[in-house]
């Protein structure tokens, strides 16, 4: 995987240095996020936790390279996100990173298999080689024998755990779950977190973005955001994390 | 996203919606079966002329004389010389000089042309005798009063029934009937079929010893036909002097000055037709419009997956192309039936040409990409956050 080659040894997966973001409201400025500092590293699994409008939803936007801080730096394997246009952009998350979306974010008129295969489409694959990866990775989710259904004819969690095999098909270096649980019911969301779980045991890295205190205990590192600054960053479950513990404080 | 990527989603989301697609496509189906009809129709009666000429020979060539009253004029022997000077341009000669005249059978009396001819002008002219015989060398040379009569005079003078030996008042001089022209425009008054042949020699006689104004050549090959034309002329000049006293045309010549005359009339028509593909593809334009903000979701599920902004754009213009490729091929096909319809009814040859087939399918094709350039255009530019946002 070309993401893994282009991190610089020693640099954290993610930094983000003093980020800003202000989005203009009328005559006054919202400030989303207001010098906000993380650094994140490889195999960790991290749970930002935050009420609506603590600015998580901004955080995830700009880890996700779905939008560029106002001010401030973003490093993601080393390399300068706010520099990058519109199609570095897309080229990065295609390559580094899987999104779990609260709402699945499915489209309706493609199989399983097809939109598990769309990010291996816009990587360029050839058809043989997708086909067998975007199978592989629905049975990594079991749902091997969905392949053919369309998304209305999955339940929820069925739903889910499509997305789930999307984001893994590129084989990320990031897996970035925005309220992963929050449309499903509590039996198959407790599920879909042991399956997050199982990935970071797995090695990889997995962000997971919610207001669930419940569902950010899961995590190895939880860090809280409150109008737009980490007001608290805990490393729980102390001693399983791999990663060093170096982690940067808002104010 | 590579264009099989594109085209299969183009085709996943026209059968989604048929009918909105078939409602998108009907303007494009309409222009392209319009252009089709239209085409069709005009290379028919163009061929459908065409063919009625040639069956007069295309290698026939015209020679009129107008200078008359010089101090040279051009006779049978001048012709006739220069078919036998030059044999390996020239078959055969004939002069063709028509007149008004009166015939009459009894009391049933007709006007009519007279052509004054040589045996060799139902050979150049490509006319077939119904019955008897054409006008011969020996009537000419003995100035025979013999004619031979077009169907239209046979009805009309004889009610059909023409006997060996049955005559016909010419200008009050009496014709011997010696055969009956094959019937070639359902002997119509006015028409090929209203007309009596006369050897030239009687006929000129009847005139009062008039010279001969026009002559029918027949070329030996329709390839040489235009140096055929400039040997005429050399000689015609040689004799008159000046360009001004004659004039030599060819059947081809006609012909392909017709085709001309068809073929702009083909073209402002396909104009025409052409602005109702134009009113289709605004429909498309319209329609895609609307498909991406009904997609927007989906735009921003793409780009979050790392869509570039080309593989937006692509997919889109691939969409609309494919609409209207597909409104183009129903076209065609609806087009191709109606011509066929339109020619059965109004009695006319239909010759559907590939060449407007494939330009018509092009055409389609253009089209969608172009009117699909600007909403595709504005689902590339989409912001993911928004897209992904958007309810």
């Amino acid at each position: 995987m070309t993401g893994g080659r282009k991190s610089a040894e020693g640099q954290p997966l993610i930094r983000l240095r003093d980020i800003h973001k202000v989005y203009p409201m009328g005559d006054d400025e919202l400030h989303a996020l207001d010098g906000v500092s993380l650094e994140i590293e490889k195999n960790d699994f991290v749970a930002i936790i935050g009420q609506s409008g603590s600015g998580k939803s901004t955080c995830m936007n700009i880890i996700g390279c779905l939008d560029v801080p106002t001010s401030g730096e973003y490093f993601l394997e080393g390399r300068d996100v706010s520099r990058m246009d519109e199609d570095e952009q897309a080229a990065a998350r295609n390559r580094t990173l899987g999104f779990i979306f609260q709402q699945y974010n499915l489209i309706p008129k493609l199989t399983a298999l097809e939109n598990v295969e769309l990010p291996l489409i816009y990587r360029g694959l050839h058809e043989r080689e997708r086909r067998e990866l975007a199978r592989q990775s629905l049975e990594r989710v079991g749902l091997g024998e969905k392949a053919r259904n369309l998304p209305s004819q999955l339940s929820g969690g069925q739903q889910q755990r499509v997305s789930i095999a999307r984001a893994l098909v590129g084989n990320p270096s990031i897996i970035l779950a925005d309220e992963p649980t929050g449309a499903l019911d509590s039996r198959t969301g407790a599920e879909v977190l042991d399956f997050l779980a199982r990935l970071n045991e797995e090695g990889n890295t997995v962000i997971l973005i919610t207001h669930d205190m419940g569902v950010a205990g899961r995590a190895r590192r939880v860090v809280s955001l409150s109008d737009g600054r980490i007001v608290s960053d805990v490393r729980g479950r102390a001693g399983e994390g791999a990663a060093g513990a170096a982690a940067g404080c808002g104010a | 996203m590579n264009i099989k990527q594109s085209f299969k989603m183009a085709v996943k989301s026209l059968q989604s919606s048929k009918m909105r697609s078939f409602l998108t496509m009907l303007g494009i189906i309409i222009g392209v079966a319009s252009v089709i009809i239209l085409v069709s129709l005009v290379n028919g009666l163009s061929d459908d002329i065409t063919s009625n000429l040639q069956s007069a020979g295309t290698n026939t060539i015209n020679v009129m004389i107008i200078g008359r009253g010089g101090n040279r004029s051009f006779d049978a022997e001048d012709m006739e010389a220069l078919v036998d000077d030059n044999p390996e341009y020239f078959t055969a000669y004939s002069p063709g000089v028509s007149a008004q005249i009166t015939a009459k059978n009894g009391t049933v009396s007709v006007d009519t042309s007279a052509t004054a001819v040589g045996e060799a002008y139902a050979g150049i002219q490509g006319l077939e005798v119904e019955a008897g015989r054409f006008i011969g060398y020996i009537d000419v040379e003995r100035m025979q009063k013999v004619c031979v009569i077009g169907s239209y005079i046979a009805e009309e003078l004889f009610d059909g029934a023409v006997y060996e030996g049955s005559t016909v008042k010419i200008n009050g001089a009496s014709f011997t009937v010696i055969g009956v022209m094959e019937e070639t425009a359902d002997s119509v008054q006015g028409s090929s079929d209203d007309v009596i042949y006369l050897p030239w020699t009687t006929g000129t006689r009847l005139a009062g010893n008039a010279s001969i104004g026009r002559w029918s050549l027949q070329a030996r090959d329709v390839k040489d036909i235009d140096r055929a034309i400039e040997v005429a002329e050399q000689k015609l000049f040689l004799i008159f002097g000046s360009e001004d006293s004659y004039r030599v045309s060819s059947m081809s010549q006609m012909i392909e000055m017709l085709n001309e005359i068809t073929g702009t009339m083909a073209l402002v028509l396909v104009g025409i037709a052409g602005i109702s593909l134009v009113v289709g593809g605004i429909g498309i334009m319209n329609i895609m419009l609307v498909s991406v903000t009904e997609r927007t979701r989906e735009i921003g599920i793409r780009k979050a997956l790392g869509a570039r902004r080309r593989a937006i754009m692509s997919q889109f213009v691939i969409e609309a192309a494919s609409t209207s490729a597909a409104g183009g091929v129903i076209g065609i096909i609806v087009g191709v039936a109606l011509a066929f319809v339109a020619g059965r009814i109004l009695d006319m040859t239909v010759v559907p040409s590939f060449s407007a087939v494939l330009i018509a399918f092009g055409v389609s094709v253009a089209i969608g990409m172009i009117f699909g350039y600007y909403p595709a255009g504005k689902a590339a530019k989409l912001n993911p956050i928004d897209a992904l946002r958007y309810e």
